[in-house]
């Protein structure tokens, strides 16, 4: 398969990226709801014009109702999500919760699914227990209780979980905290009693909740996929977030260097536009070579997983590290070469910066990655 | 089964029956690699048979028409062709700059005439040859190129000097690049064919840090080059004085090959492989060390994306015409880090010169090797020149 889009996903990008910037773009939708001290931080009004685009059930199967794509044609929307900012429950919702609800039964899929592509329910996923990504160590426990399970634990680092309607969670159900056995999926329902959040907002104005526990009763049929078996929904869901979470990367690195690039072309200083000074240009042209590299392996990855190869794992994480650099050095290089403006509230570029470093460390970030490239090549 | 698919399924089995076993080893040194043209030698059996093999089935040059000696290899074949190839680790039956370079800027601008004679002898490796560019005055601004060639009617007089001709002292035939009109830098320069045996052409290598001397200074000192070789097969490719066309396209072309866009040794992951060689030495990575093989996979492999979507992207006229210019800019940067590692790794045992433990000191002549990269073919410099004016758009570029 070639390494660019095809006349349709061309069609979608164009189709995404209109949308996205008509309605998704940061005056209407991050600045506004930030402004307002959101306590969701997106718009609803706006998730339900997503499902009327046809995005919210894209990677969900025909079959259940939805549209039966690909990453590569998710990545397309998170590519557009990215380069404008847009706050929406896409990745959690439509991306990780969509995944793990492929492995469940189809009670599950009944009561979760239409909500979602119809854009009225919105999901989180509770996977994180400390400050950093370490999915290998999961300590949220799901004892046997009657024909269902009591869970207690807590997670953290739970993206739109105070208005999530359902919460994926992962918690063990036998072994040892370390063990890759004894994993239980669990789709959680916002009212289950015993659960509470205590919601705070990140630096790039998103919500995320420290979600506690506390003998929570779940019926036998919140089980996503076999008991002791959750490993590998798991990995599918982490494997389908990371692909997402780089693709978005990719659009908030584009976003920032265009940005970027445009006030060069602006700026005069010296009685000279700024873009004519040669340190700049270079530095502006390394930039661009890193971002179309992390581009290319984005575009990779989703390739591989669509492909069900079995690469795809390796290649997500390189994506996921290679993404995280490119992204990193688009927004410090932006806000340095915008100078004095570039630190303030007003430009948007600044805004670029906090959104990156909350995304880069959504789901492990560039050392994790990174560390996870040379475990799987064997060193 | 596709046609694609059928192609693959005979390619595999013409590999299998075609190529020995000794041409799926690794490239140790210079002799493992065939060069071709008057004086070449093989080096066994086997090398011969496999560069043989190929030029009947057209495979020295498998994308090439066969009229011109290749097998007329769509795009989509050609690349099955190297998958397979690279499957087997298949050694290039011959390496030539009549492959890479001069080729291309015939079939682009070439005559009839010249095309019948010149690519068929690189595409049989009977002429091997050599690329007159760089001038001692003349580096990253190719274009204020001397070297000059005075006109009396049926032929031109050369007088001038060359600098990093590769293999100049082995080459056949040069391509070069010529002044025939001092009053205009860039509709003065003419892309001349000659042969090396002239009259007047003295070559002397020049020994590089690595203690190797692939390099040479070429001088030409009343150098007489005929205008025509014949009906329809001039002296030179392109028009009189529209040389730097030719030479532009083919700059791209080479920065393409440097960058080595086409994957293979230079885009893949080390870490590995490294820590296999650090086992070797009695040793094992240092934590640190290991990050930085760590990030330089990512880099790496992520690379290797790239060049597969560029080369992708080239099929069907997609890519950016300036992009072979950051191919080359970040392909050379990640060699020369990549060789930085490896030395690092083999730690006192990679500073051995003439050890037979490395093979004559090729880790540290290698390492040295590519710090040519970035400054060959457009330095670094100059690909960030490039895509600020030709990509960004930048003012003043």
């Amino acid at each position: 398969m070639p390494l660019y889009h095809n006349e349709d996903q061309a069609m979608l990008a164009d189709t995404a990226a209109g949308f996205m910037a008509e309605e998704g773009n940061i005056a209407k939708q991050l600045r506004h709801w930030r402004d307002r001290n959101c306590k969701d931080g997106f718009g609803h009004g706006f998730w339900k014009q997503m499902a009327e685009m046809g995005f919210t059930g894209m990677l969900v199967d025909e079959a259940d109702g939805g549209l039966g794509m690909g990453h590569v044609e998710a990545g397309i929307v998170l590519e557009e999500i990215g380069r404008n900012l847009t706050p929406s429950p896409f990745l959690t919702s439509s991306v990780l919760a969509a995944t793990a609800l492929k492995a469940g039964s189809d009670d599950l899929k009944g009561r979760y699914l239409p909500g979602l592509i119809a854009g009225d329910a919105v999901f989180a996923v509770a996977i994180d227990e400390t400050a950093k990504h370490r999915p290998s160590r999961i300590a949220t426990r799901a004892e046997k209780s009657g024909n269902g399970f009591r869970l207690t634990g807590s997670k953290s680092f739970v993206i739109h979980g105070g208005s999530a309607d359902m919460i994926v969670v992962a918690a063990r159900t036998s072994g040892s905290d370390e063990d890759a056995d004894g994993i239980t999926l669990f789709a959680v329902p916002k009212d289950a009693a015993g659960m509470s959040h205590d919601s705070v907002r990140l630096v790039d104005s998103s919500m995320a909740t420290h979600t506690k526990f506390d003998g929570v009763e779940l019926d036998g049929d919140a089980v996503i996929g076999e008991i002791d078996g959750g490993r590998v929904v798991l990995e599918a869901m982490l494997l389908a977030g990371r692909v997402g979470a780089a693709a978005e990367g990719v659009g908030v690195a584009r976003g920032a260097m265009d940005m970027t690039v445009d006030y060069l072309k602006q700026r005069k200083q010296f009685g000279k536009l700024i873009g004519e000074f040669q340190a700049l240009q270079h530095r502006a042209s390394h930039l661009y070579s890193e971002v179309e590299i992390a581009r290319a392996v984005t575009i990779k990855a989703q390739q591989l997983l669509d492909a069900g190869s079995e690469q795809a794992d390796l290649m997500a994480s390189v994506a996921k590290a290679k993404v995280a650099r490119a992204a990193r050095l688009a927004v410090q290089e932006g806000v340095q070469l915008h100078g004095g403006i570039g630190m303030t509230d007003e430009y948007d570029i600044g805004l670029y910066m906090k959104r990156d470093r909350a995304l880069a460390e959504f789901l492990g970030d560039a050392f994790f990655h990174a560390n996870r490239v040379a475990q799987l090549s064997g060193y | 089964m596709s046609d694609l698919e059928t192609f693959r399924a005979e390619t595999r089995a013409w590999l299998e029956a075609n190529c020995p076993p000794e041409m799926r080893e690794p490239v140790r040194d210079d002799e493992d690699v065939y060069w071709g043209g008057r004086r070449a030698t093989f080096k066994n059996a086997a090398q011969k048979a496999w560069f043989e093999a190929c030029v009947a089935k057209g495979y020295t040059v498998p994308a090439w028409p066969k009229e011109y000696g290749g097998a007329g290899l769509s795009p989509a074949e050609a690349k099955v062709l190297r998958e397979e190839m690279s499957r087997i680790n298949a050694r290039p039956p011959l390496s030539s700059f009549g492959i890479w370079m001069l080729g291309p800027a015939l079939l682009q601008f070439g005559t009839e005439g010249q095309k019948a004679r010149f690519l068929n002898e690189i595409a049989r490796g009977e002429i091997r040859w050599c690329q007159g560019y760089s001038e001692p005055g003349s580096g990253s601004d190719l274009v204020s190129l001397q070297t000059f060639g005075e006109d009396e009617g049926d032929h031109w007089v050369v007088n001038g000097q060359k600098i990093w001709t590769s293999y100049a002292d082995q080459a056949d035939w040069i391509f070069c690049l010529v002044r025939t009109d001092k009053n205009d830098k860039y509709k003065g320069i003419t892309f001349m064919l000659y042969d090396m045996a002239s009259e007047g052409v003295t070559t002397k290598p020049i020994l590089l840090i690595s203690g190797n001397s692939p390099f040479c200074e070429t001088f030409f000192d009343n150098v007489k080059v005929p205008k025509s070789y014949g009906e329809d097969c001039p002296a030179y490719v392109g028009e009189v004085n529209r040389g730097w066309d030719v030479a532009k396209y083919l700059l791209g072309h080479e920065r393409e090959m440097i960058s080595g866009a086409g994957g293979g040794e230079r885009s893949a992951a080390i870490g590995a492989m490294m820590k296999r060689h650090a086992a070797k030495l009695g040793d094992d990575l240092d934590p640190v060390l290991r990050a930085e093989l760590a990030m330089f996979d990512v880099d790496a492999l992520a690379y290797t994306a790239m060049g597969e979507k560029f080369l992708d992207e080239i099929k069907v006229g997609k890519a950016h015409p300036a992009q072979p210019n950051m191919m080359k800019y970040v392909g050379t940067e990640l060699n020369k880090r990549r060789h930085e590692l490896m030395m690092a790794v083999g730690g006192s045992r990679s500073l051995e010169w003439e050890s037979e433990e490395t093979g004559g000191g090729k880790p540290a002549r290698g390492w040295l090797r590519t710090k040519a990269n970035s400054i060959e073919g457009g330095t670094s410099e100059v690909m960030l020149n490039v895509i600020s004016k030709r990509i960004l758009d930048l003012p003043g570029a």
